[in-house]
């Protein structure tokens, strides 16, 4: 049984992540291409109009995989975590079936009208399409989070007598408080997302000295969107977040920052390794009394650490939380700076010419990937070993019945898969970039 | 109000069938009816603006079931384990084909992707058939709900069943069968020329598979499942749908005969409608029949969400299925006619 548990929750892990890589850019670039369209239609200018249709093709590849990756995602909710799903449908189903009904109908017929639909359709209501797919996009987000927010903060449920929840309100499920700042972190993080690879596609063409009109603008939407959208997922979306934690989850809290005992004025470490043995964090670098001022905004305030939790409370996997929460964190700190510094040079007008921070942005591209991944893990491995916080176990989720050589079987099946996909993606998506926005631009 | 929730998931499957059919139709026949690179982008082009939305269905149709018997859904879906993942794999494959055929311009690339469209949507045909197969069949519950079926043991119907065995095989191919004169009658509507003559061919052809298989179906459900007669017996009116699938059948041998093709397809889609209906109306209240103790079967009273949820339910689920007719509407609208080559699409 030990294994059966550890196999589902590998392939639920490793199914959910790969998928998250394609929403993420879908969402981001969904409202860059709407904001490209719209300056198009405002000033008439065609290579906004080229830099969209080139920008919706790698779209297209992207949201292909994003589905067919996404639906194996709803269907483990029954394969792998059937007692879980019996226990939890009454209420987290409200929300998976609204994102069926309304957003996926919605982005999906709409992508075939933006995608085909150009000769047939007029300016604006191309434009319309463009807008329509990135609503649902967003919505589909916000129903996802809706779910997820439950998991990691129950509200609006009864206990029916046979065990199971039940919804009690259904705006308390969709108004969640814990929705709000999750909600927004993530929207912005798939910004995030989109605005690097933009930006890297952008200085791509410049570097390469080839379709360069392209690159300017790729790199000036990129940098701008980028600065912005990096520093909000530090404040207030962030800030937001821990404070969420504090309140809700604070075992959680404890073993991401490594504090392993309460303290009054807690330090924010920024390096260093926990011990779970010792229960202790070495070779520690850090700034004093700050957590206690970001958490409580007092400097002396008390901070819980895991001691003051039983032990079969603390997450299970600590350093393993504790390292993706810091490289998120440490990641999100080094785009404020390297946004910062574009968006100067830009503003200074020098930015084109600066090839040394042009290469910098070409290859930033991979790490909000990195990000986006290091916080969910974050999220997921805080709220163990609760399945749903406080109220089952994730032990008690799996599907009894379904062995962990049936698992084992299909996680390797879905790794093999996915490894082709993944080969199929790159290769597309660089061949669309090496073809490039005038050959989109031409053959039309 | 779980009945309301039963008829809703009903027609939500139903829908995917007909709308979803019509493309795995496509792909059944694709490398029959579509020889060289013209040919077979028009058979893609037909299905490429619809084809994701159509399968939007069946996740709507899960997240519905998962919604209204949370229960159900979880027993279903862990039971049938890995005929489930294989479909998956199997819908991923496909899609893929569909998408993304078009963006390298190799023969062999073309080719590779149009076996893969081919082959996947052939085996998801039987899969579904097969998955009906085994729900009027029955499976191997405990107490709790819960079961879980091999791919196959004995190819006996027993108790201790697997997925297949020689019942659920012949609603393979009912499903292959119908959903192959589906397709031909969607690529008749949708091409011109030599698509549209081999596609009617392939119909009139299929159509005689379909009244086999059909039959044969028939006589076996009855030996296997007599109950399923019951509810027929109890109310007349239940009739109208096995009713409205015979009309069907006979519209599908008419029009292919006369040439109308939007017709005949209009035709297949009620066959299909009107048989998915006399199912669901003869399994009622069950809704995943135990093959090891009747007690132990699925009904939509034993496997319901709570009555508030339901409710709510219904208010959002109404006002999404207008919104989503109001899409499919304008869609099927802006690229109605007949499929022309040019630059845009596959
Ligand atoms: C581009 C990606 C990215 C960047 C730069 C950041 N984050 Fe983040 N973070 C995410 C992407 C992300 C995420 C993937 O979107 C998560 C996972 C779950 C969630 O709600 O958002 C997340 C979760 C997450 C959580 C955990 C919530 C929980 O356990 O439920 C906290 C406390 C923070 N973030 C805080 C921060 C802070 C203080 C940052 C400062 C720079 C930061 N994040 C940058
Ligand atoms: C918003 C929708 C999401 C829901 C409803 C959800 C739900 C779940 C469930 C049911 C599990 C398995 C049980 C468990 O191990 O706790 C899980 C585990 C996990 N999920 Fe999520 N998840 C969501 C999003 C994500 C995303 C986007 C990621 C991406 C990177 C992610 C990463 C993980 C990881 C790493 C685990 C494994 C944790 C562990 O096994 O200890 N999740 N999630
Ligand atoms: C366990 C959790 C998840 C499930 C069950 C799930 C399910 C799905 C499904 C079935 C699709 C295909 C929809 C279609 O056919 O159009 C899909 C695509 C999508 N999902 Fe997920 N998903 C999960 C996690 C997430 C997360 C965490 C996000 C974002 C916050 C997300 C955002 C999207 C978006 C935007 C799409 C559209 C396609 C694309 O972006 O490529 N999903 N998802």
């Amino acid at each position: 049984m030990e294994d059966a548990l550890f196999l589902h929750r590998l392939q639920f892990a490793f199914t959910i992540s790969f998928h998250y890589l394609f929403p993420q850019l879908t969402m981001g670039l969904g409202l860059l291409i709407v904001i490209m369209k719209g300056i198009a239609l405002k000033t008439g200018n065609e290579f906004y109009n080229n830099s969209a249709r080139f920008w919706a093709k790698i779209f297209a590849i992207n949201f292909a995989i994003g589905v067919v990756t996404g639906i194996p995602m709803e269907f483990q909710f029954g394969t792998n975590w059937a007692r879980f799903s019996t226990f939890a449908g009454g209420v987290i189903g409200q929300t998976l079936a609204m994102e069926g009904v309304f957003a996926f109908f919605l982005e999906s017929s709409f992508l075939g009208l933006f995608l085909f639909g150009e000769k047939r359709l007029s300016k604006r209501m191309h434009f319309f399409a463009a807008f329509m797919v990135f609503a649902g996009s967003w919505l589909s987000g916000y129903f996802i989070i809706a779910t997820n927010a439950w998991m990691q903060h129950p509200v609006a449920f009864d206990v029916a007598p046979n065990g199971s929840v039940s919804l009690a309100s259904f705006w308390g499920l969709l108004l969640n408080p814990w929705i709000i700042w999750q909600y927004l972190h993530n929207m912005i993080g798939s910004v995030v997302t989109a605005s690097f690879v933009v930006a890297s596609v952008g200085a791509y063409y410049l570097l390469a000295h080839r379709d360069e009109e392209y690159g300017k603008i790729f790199l000036r939407m990129g940098v701008i969107a980028g600065v912005i959208s990096s520093f909000l997922m530090a404040f207030p979306t962030g800030d937001g977040q821990g404070k969420n934690l504090a309140f809700h989850q604070p075992a959680t809290l404890a073993a991401m920052e490594g504090l392993f005992k309460t303290e009054h004025g807690a330090p924010l470490v920024l390096i260093g390794q926990p011990d779970i043995e010792k229960k202790r964090l070495d070779n520690p670098i850090y700034i004093p009394n700050m957590l206690s001022f970001l958490t409580y905004n007092r400097w002396g305030a008390e901070v819980k650490g895991l001691d003051a939790f039983p032990e079969k409370d603390h997450p299970t996997n600590i350093p393993l939380l504790y390292y993706s929460y810091h490289i998120m964190v440490g990641l999100g700190t080094m785009f404020i700076t390297l946004m910062l510094g574009a968006t100067f040079l830009l503003w200074k007008k020098k930015l084109f010419e600066m090839r040394s921070i042009l290469w910098m942005l070409m290859l930033a591209f991979p790490f909000p990937y990195i990000a986006n991944t290091a916080g969910w893990t974050t999220a997921e491995l805080g709220r163990q070993p609760w399945l749903v916080y406080g109220l089952m176990r994730t032990a008690d989720g799996t599907s009894e019945l379904v062995s962990s050589g049936s698992t084992m079987f299909t996680l390797l099946g879905f790794a093999g898969m996915y490894f082709i996909i993944g080969m199929l993606f790159i290769l597309l998506v660089l061949k669309t970039i090496n073809a490039g926005p005038h050959q989109t631009a031409n053959s039309h | 109000m779980e009945i309301f929730w039963f008829c809703v998931i009903a027609f939500m499957l139903a829908m995917y069938v007909i709308l979803d059919g019509f493309d795995l139709g496509a792909g059944i026949l694709h490398l029959f009816v579509a020889k060289n690179d013209n040919e077979r982008r028009t058979v893609l082009n037909a299905i490429g603006p619809v084809w994701d939305g159509n399968e939007v269905w069946i996740l709507a149709a899960g997240g519905t079931l998962y919604f209204a018997f949370p229960l159900l859904y979880a027993s279903s879906f862990s039971g049938f384990y890995l005929p489930l993942m294989i479909v998956l794999w199997l819908m991923m494959l496909r899609g893929l084909g569909i998408e993304l055929r078009h963006h390298i311009n190799n023969p062999m690339w073309k080719t590779f992707w149009d076996g893969s469209f081919a082959l996947g949507s052939t085996l998801l045909a039987i899969f579904l058939g097969a998955a009906l197969g085994n729900v009027v069949r029955g499976v191997p519950l405990n107490a709790d709900g819960y079961f879980f079926e091999p791919l196959w043991t004995s190819f006996t119907v027993q108790p201790e069943a697997g997925i297949l065995d020689w019942f659920t095989v012949i609603m393979g191919l009912v499903g292959l069968s119908t959903l192959t004169v589906h397709g031909a009658n969607y690529l008749a509507m949708k091409t011109d020329g030599d698509v549209q003559t081999r596609s009617r061919m392939i119909g009139s052809f299929a159509v005689w598979g379909v009244v086999l298989t059909s039959v044969a179906a028939l006589i076996s459900a009855t030996f296997i499942r007599p109950e399923i007669w019951n509810n027929y017996s109890e109310h007349w009116w239940g009739n109208i749908f096995p009713m409205m699938g015979l009309l069907g059948l006979i519209g599908m041998f008419l029009y292919n005969r006369k040439n109308q093709d939007t017709k005949a397809f209009l035709s297949s889609s009620l066959f299909i409608g009107g048989m998915l209906a006399s199912t669901a109306f003869g399994l009622f209240p069950n809704v995943l029949p135990a093959s090891t103790d009747p007690k132990f079967s699925l009904t939509v009273y034993n496997t319901a969400a709570s009555s508030y949820g339901l409710g709510v339910g219904i208010v959002w689920w109404v006002i999404g299925m207008i919104l989503a007719f109001g899409y499919f509407g304008y869609i099927f609208y802006s690229f109605r006619g007949k499929v022309k080559l040019h630059s845009e699409g596959y």
